[in-house]
């Protein structure tokens, strides 16, 4: 079967359609775009590809900023926000009439700021001084993700810049960032507080007295559960806080608002592996349900190869026949007499011919050119007179035989490198054609895979071009 | 070889997220198991991430045996449920059951488990260290053998040390003693915190650092495992060559392997260039992979590499997974 014939084969089997190219730059010149957030599991490139989209944004004339959240320690040097002063540093190197600003979010900083911004100075510090507040914003489950959303909310209220990309935290689950403040804020909200500031509260009002019985009994539950002290720094927080929580609830609202607002765009940032693309397929799903804006999917450190015509299956076949060339040759240098050479090679020139004669001889007239008939003569010469000067003396020569067999050798791995390439890329072609058939209005960016870390403005523009190259690197039909 | 004395009893299990640490964490609790060892394969994320590489159904939240292994050994999992591991513990210690709901309805156990610092991570921890010291009626330990896939590399100090910040902040009552008992496990020798990294420079980094924090927390560090290790193609002999070799006698190499002409525009030849650019990626990824190694190497900590399996992960990688771990005598 020639290549044209299998891939006309390919055309009339059941494929997927492919997916909608996201073209990036028109996203990032918007003016109306104000918001970016790049969202997906740990590990998937969401920080790099933030400061990255920051980057060429700002190259492209914007006034950006960069909120990343946990950043690799040699690329916030590059950027310089590897201080954690906890508010933007312009970034230096950036070409082009735009200007870029990034950070580092410091989100106990930011828990301490809102304190401080919303209480007088007594009050502030005795809730900085709370050891169950000290807890609470040294970072467990929520505040990272909380801080994240307020600072987002408190760089758009400032209004100094056009454009803000924000990375997520790398929680347990992607989606953590949009319920951590309603989480947090419902908690501050609800009847439990009420309950914990009941003793507080408690003050001649008759009415309320049937309630404070049961409320009391609560707080004995709870007194037991946690101790009575933590109780008691629980509810001295929630009493120096009580008049900041109104203020928590609005900005949570505001903010998912913000992220729902049409100058927001969300990307979901994902690698060809199953669990990221998995998770990249909830979180697709989940924004569809908030109403929140999916501008589309980059699908990160997606391997291509320039020789996609080759299959794995046939590059190791012929990596074996370099293997046997050189197998049957140590057999001929050991014992020259007794092999007859001629059937050795006829049994090697009619090998490679079932893989051969798959290709179209009629599209390919050189295929059996005497190139290749040439060298494996003049090799097979060589190897004859290697032979003899083997079981002669021990010449130690450099002979023609042993080059090519350098040279044999080194293609074998060659091809056994492409093999492993062509494994590798099939495996992401099926991860990636199972997100794009249950998600096919979802808009995709491939993003090649690097062989190294990004670690300057040099590596985020590269991984910019790459971004908004609009090509696919994965061939689109699944013929692989 | 490690004796089974040896092994930590408690195996806690993180990586920087993409490592592939539930993958490890289950071909652990495999490779544990066999000789007829029960294990336990916890789950804390609420991830799922269990079931779906054993190929079953969502986990409840209860002990259910997924796998057996050679020589008639099991595999349980169980995917902890903070909620229901706090009405649980209630119910256990305080007999709450209608003051549980009681809570529940009023946002308290939400409360609890979401939002308060460290409780979470106290049940969590608190339910795996219940497992590793159950026994049943004879006195023999339930499980030999408990597994957690634990919270990444990042958080993982915090996670397990979580139970010193509830215990500093609760300062007496029911959870100041519970978060003490756990915490007299985890830094015991009965745990072991063991973290898998790829060889590149991030998460090898997050790796020496989540060590010297694992460290400075005296919680016991277990292994370094090297997942997903890509097989040595070429070596320094042949890299070295793809910088000096001409085209044309690639091109008639490939040609003699059954590849087409080696002629211009050939089918052999159009490949060569391709190839090439192929060896060279591999090639910087080569180096960068021996300095990540050298990183590793100088941790001074047991390191373990586990093959990439070429067709992806399923069911039988994870058997094979499982049989290197052993061959490595970390099992």
């Amino acid at each position: 079967m020639s290549p044209d014939q299998a891939h006309d084969q390919g055309s009339t089997r059941r494929r997927l359609s492919p997916a909608p190219v996201l073209d990036l730059d028109p996203l990032l010149d918007d003016p109306a775009t104000r918001i970016v957030v790049c969202c997906g599991s740990g590990g998937v490139g969401k920080t790099t590809t933030a400061a990255a989209l920051g980057l060429r944004a700002a190259e492209r004339g914007r006034k950006v900023v960069v909120l990343t959240i946990d950043p690799a320690r040699r690329l916030a040097q590059s950027m310089g926000i590897d201080s954690l002063d906890n508010t933007p540093r312009r970034v230096k190197g950036v070409e082009g009439d735009g200007e870029l600003h990034a950070m580092m979010l410091d989100m106990k900083r930011t828990f301490d700021e809102i304190v401080e911004a919303h209480a007088d100075g007594d009050r502030a510090a005795s809730i900085l001084g709370n050891p169950f507040y000290q807890s609470l914003s040294a970072g467990f489950a929520g505040t990272q993700e909380y801080m994240a959303m307020e600072k987002l909310g408190q760089l758009r209220a400032r209004d100094e810049w056009d454009l803000i990309v924000v990375d997520t935290p790398p929680s347990r689950s992607a989606l953590d960032f949009l319920d951590a403040p309603k989480r947090l804020g419902s908690f501050l909200d609800g009847k439990l507080i009420r309950v914990l500031l009941a003793p507080a509260k408690v003050g001649g009002r008759a009415g309320m007295k049937f309630l404070n019985v049961g409320m009391s009994m609560m707080t004995g539950a709870l007194g037991k559960l946690l101790g009575g002290q933590l109780l008691k720094d629980v509810q001295t927080f929630v009493a120096a806080m009580d008049s900041m929580f109104g203020g928590f609830r609005t900005r949570a609202d505001a903010t998912y608002k913000l992220l729902q607002a049409p100058g927001t765009a969300f990307l979901v940032v994902a690698a060809p592996e199953r669990d990221a693309l998995r998770e990249a397929a909830y979180f697709v799903e989940r924004l569809a349900a908030e109403d929140m804006p999916l501008a589309g999917l980059v699908l990160n450190r997606v391997h291509g190869s320039g020789a996609a015509q080759l299959s794995a299956e046939r590059a190791l076949a012929a990596a074996e026949n370099l293997d046997l060339v050189h197998a049957r040759a140590d057999e001929n240098l050991e014992e020259p007499r007794i092999v007859d050479q001629d059937g050795g090679k006829a049994g090697l020139r009619n090998s490679p011919d079932t893989y051969g004669s798959s290709e179209s001889p009629a599209t390919d007239p050189e295929r059996d050119a005497p190139t290749g008939a040439n060298r494996q003569t003049a090799t097979d010469t060589d190897r004859t007179a290697s032979a003899d000067a083997t079981t002669g003396a021990h010449s130690g020569a450099h002979s023609g035989a042993d080059a090519d067999r350098t040279v044999d050798d080194l293609t074998a791995g060659l091809l056994r490198l492409h093999a492993e390439r062509m494994h590798l890329l099939s495996r992401e072609q099926r991860t990636r054609d199972r997100f794009t058939a249950l998600h096919p209005e979802v808009a995709v960016s491939e993003v090649a895979a690097l062989p190294g870390d990004v670690h300057d403005l040099t590596g985020l523009r590269d991984i910019g071009n790459r971004l908004a190259a609009n090509r696919p690197e994965l061939p689109e039909a699944a013929d692989a | 070889m490690v004796t089974l004395e040896d092994v930590s009893r408690l195996q806690v299990v993180s990586g920087k997220g993409g490592t592939g640490k539930t993958t490890v964490a289950a071909a652990l609790a495999l490779a544990l198991a066999t000789a007829g060892k029960r294990t336990l394969l916890v789950e804390v994320e609420g991830r799922q991430g269990i079931a779906q590489l054993f190929e079953t159904q969502a986990l409840p939240y209860e002990e259910r045996k997924i796998a057996v292994a050679s020589g008639g050994g099991e595999v349980y999992a169980l995917a902890i449920d903070p909620e229901l591991a706090l009405l649980d513990y209630l119910q256990m210690f305080y007999k709450l059951g209608g003051a549980g709901r009681a809570l529940k309805k009023l946002g308290a156990i939400d409360f609890a488990t979401t939002v308060a610092p460290g409780l979470r991570d106290v049940l969590l921890t608190g339910k795996a260290c219940e497992a590793v010291r159950r026994k049943d009626k004879n006195g023999r330990f339930v499980y030999d053998y408990v597994v957690m896939d634990a919270p990444p590399t990042g958080r993982i100090t915090r996670f397990l040390n979580v139970n010193d910040e509830v215990a500093g902040l609760a300062r007496i009552g029911p959870i100041h003693n519970q978060a003490q008992a756990v915490m007299r496990v985890l830094k015991s020798s009965e745990t072991a915190v063991h973290l898998v990294t790829l060889l590149e420079e991030m998460p090898v980094q997050e790796t020496a650092d989540g060590i010297a924090e694992l460290r400075a927390a005296k919680l016991p560090v277990g292994r370094v495992i090297v997942n997903m290790v890509r097989p040595e193609v070429l070596d320094e002999d042949g890299l070295e060559l793809v910088r000096t070799v001409t085209r044309s006698s690639v091109a008639r190499s490939l040609s003699a392997a059954g590849l087409g002409g080696a002629r211009r525009g050939g089918h052999a030849e159009r490949l060569v260039d391709p190839l090439l650019q192929q060896a060279e990626e591999y090639a910087e990824r080569y180096a960068l992979e021996h300095e990540q190694r050298a990183v590793l190497g100088e941790l001074d900590l047991p390191l373990h590499e586990l093959p990439l399996l070429a067709e992806g992960l399923d069911l039988a990688g994870l058997y094979q997974l499982a049989n290197e771990l052993r061959k490595q005598g970390i099992a």
